[in-house]
């Protein structure tokens, strides 16, 4: 038909919307889990000291810290028993491994559903890569 | 037709390139990438083919693993 350059972007707009970039159409200008998701969840590095881990996030007011790599990479999560506690391990050991993750482009609804059914009051919030977008809150979110 | 990923789109759409999505128009209705056009794979033809800009890069894309 006379073009000269045509591509085909393979994995297509659900990869497309997994990376929450821009989209359009009637589900797009409803809220997904990428929207309302907070990215000033505290976070820390495998290797950081734990004690110090503690203090930093007891002062920030959240009750959760995600551990990352340096890639921000998700690697698991120290909940409200590991923060609350003052038993001197390792990050390593006080988190709990694989915590489940949800790509940015699900929608609002979807998620809180997921967290009802799976008893959960937050869900993290990652790239298709494992990198951390942020964390989402049936209590608080961003938006709120 | 060569194959490219996410950031090589993004790369060709800061250059200009045009977006068609290939999906039915309810699914385009549904959601779509920003700035794209819809032409269905099967009406794609020289006539719907006007609208585009022979000059500039065209990325074709439909859902996944089509």
């Amino acid at each position: 038909m006379g073009f000269e350059q045509v591509y085909e972007y393979e994995d297509g707009k659900r990869d497309w919307g997994s990376f929450g970039l821009p989209r359009e159409g009637r589900l797009a200008e409803q809220p997904s889990g990428g929207d309302v998701a907070r990215a000033d969840v505290p976070t820390c590095l495998l290797s950081d000291d734990l004690s110090e881990v503690r203090r930093r996030v007891r002062e920030s007011g959240w009750e959760t810290c995600i551990v990352v790599n340096e890639d921000r990479v998700v690697l698991g999560r120290l909940g409200r028993k590991a923060i609350g506690s003052d038993d001197g391990e390792s990050v390593e050991e006080a988190m709990t491994e694989g915590p489940s993750t949800v790509r940015p482009s699900i929608g609002l609804e979807a998620l809180l559903k997921r967290m009802q059914s799976n008893n959960l009051s937050s869900w993290l919030v990652t790239t298709p890569m494992g990198s951390l977008s942020g964390s989402c809150s049936a209590a608080r979110p961003r938006s709120a | 037709m060569r194959s490219i990923r996410r950031d090589e789109v993004r790369q060709l759409l800061k250059e200009g390139a045009q977006l068609v999505e290939v999906l039915p128009h309810e699914e385009y209705e549904e959601e779509h990438i920003a700035g794209a056009i819809n032409i269905r794979l099967k009406e794609l033809n020289r006539k719907t083919a006007m609208q585009l800009d022979r000059s500039r890069p065209v990325i074709v894309y439909c859902d996944d693993y089509q």
